[in-house]
């Protein structure tokens, strides 16, 4: 399956989005997920099944004003 | 004491985290600063680093509040999401929203902006808005639930310091209730210290402390800038006058000569 990661295309074999991120080795313990513009929660990724074209935001803390 | 949303606070300072040379520097500038709030953002992680632990750790550390913020949305979804985001890691209702509409002045999109409150607000959030100084776009925001306003005072990281004294006295003026942080714009501690003498609740800065050339002194001069703004405001300061008034009596001074 084709998906956008943060603006990047890969090839995946994962269904959901917990398992994606596993397999894409995004360990940090503090991300914020959103598939096609909506939230998903982390307590709710094992249930978010993906889908060929998904665009997936995986953001972190940083620096901020 | 001030007071955000039900949290009192000592310090009117609020400190943002971008931009300093060194985390250790970053670190010891908040120290400096004795702010109690910090502002962070959201930004992609890359797959395999744990970028995002490492400032979060670094930051945690240090027992502030957290604000996050929506810095570099241009449009009501991308600012409504990131607020979203944010609830779902830093676990805060708290949102600095920006919804930046314009790329030169970074001039806030007021019409999204109050849209964006009003759909935050409605979700539980705790908006802070990063605003204008009109004092029409102030009303709005309140009337959709924020309770606390950030003005600029001229546009973000210029350093210009108060441009529009008018319209900064005026929104004091009409809100004397609502707790109004200055957020943009400041550029030195003298800067601080003129709207914190014009009655506002507090100051944000980050550029200003991180850019200088000794980040943690000048976090502690903004800090005792601030201080001094406010001690003035609440001692009542002399009103500006045309004409010269000795300080020294005149009656009893002696005549030496005719």
């Amino acid at each position: 399956m084709k998906l956008f990661v943060n603006g990047e295309p890969h090839d995946v074999a994962a269904q959901s989005l917990d398992a994606l991120l596993r397999e894409l080795e995004f360990e940090g313990e503090w991300l914020a997920t959103a598939v096609n513009g909506e939230l998903v929660r982390s307590p709710d990724r094992w249930a978010c099944r993906l889908n060929d074209g998904d665009r997936v935001e995986i953001l972190t803390p940083r620096q901020g004003g | 004491m001030l007071r955000l949303y039900k949290t009192e606070l000592s310090s009117r300072l609020l400190l943002g985290t971008a931009q300093y040379p060194s985390p250790a520097i970053l670190a010891d500038s908040i120290k400096a600063s004795g702010t109690e709030i910090i502002t962070v953002s959201l930004r992609r992680e890359m797959a395999g680093r744990k970028s995002g632990d490492r400032f979060w750790s670094l930051v945690r550390s240090l027992g502030t509040h957290i604000l996050p913020n929506t810095a570099g949305c241009h449009t009501l979804k991308e600012a409504v999401l990131t607020a979203q985001m944010a609830r779902d890691v830093f676990a805060t209702d708290w949102i600095k929203l920006e919804v930046i509409g314009n790329h030169d002045t970074l001039q806030p999109d007021v019409f999204a902006l109050v849209e964006a409150a009003r759909i935050l607000s409605d979700d539980g959030f705790k908006v802070f808005p990063y605003t204008t100084d009109d004092l029409v776009v102030a009303e709005r925001l309140l009337d959709v639930g924020c309770e606390v306003l950030m003005p600029w005072c001229a546009p973000i990281g210029s350093a210009l310091g108060p441009l529009n004294l008018y319209a900064l006295r005026s929104l004091r003026g009409h809100f004397p209730e609502v707790p109004m942080i200055i957020d943009a714009g400041l550029g030195r501690p003298s800067h601080a210290a003129m709207v914190m003498e014009l009655g506002f609740d507090a100051v944000l800065l980050n550029t200003a402390v991180a850019k200088a050339a000794d980040p943690v002194a000048m976090a502690g001069a903004f800090a005792l800038a601030t201080q001094a703004g406010r001690a003035a405001y609440r001692a009542g300061m002399l009103e500006p006058r045309d004409v010269a008034v000795p300080s020294t009596p005149v009656i009893g001074k002696a005549v030496f000569a005719q």
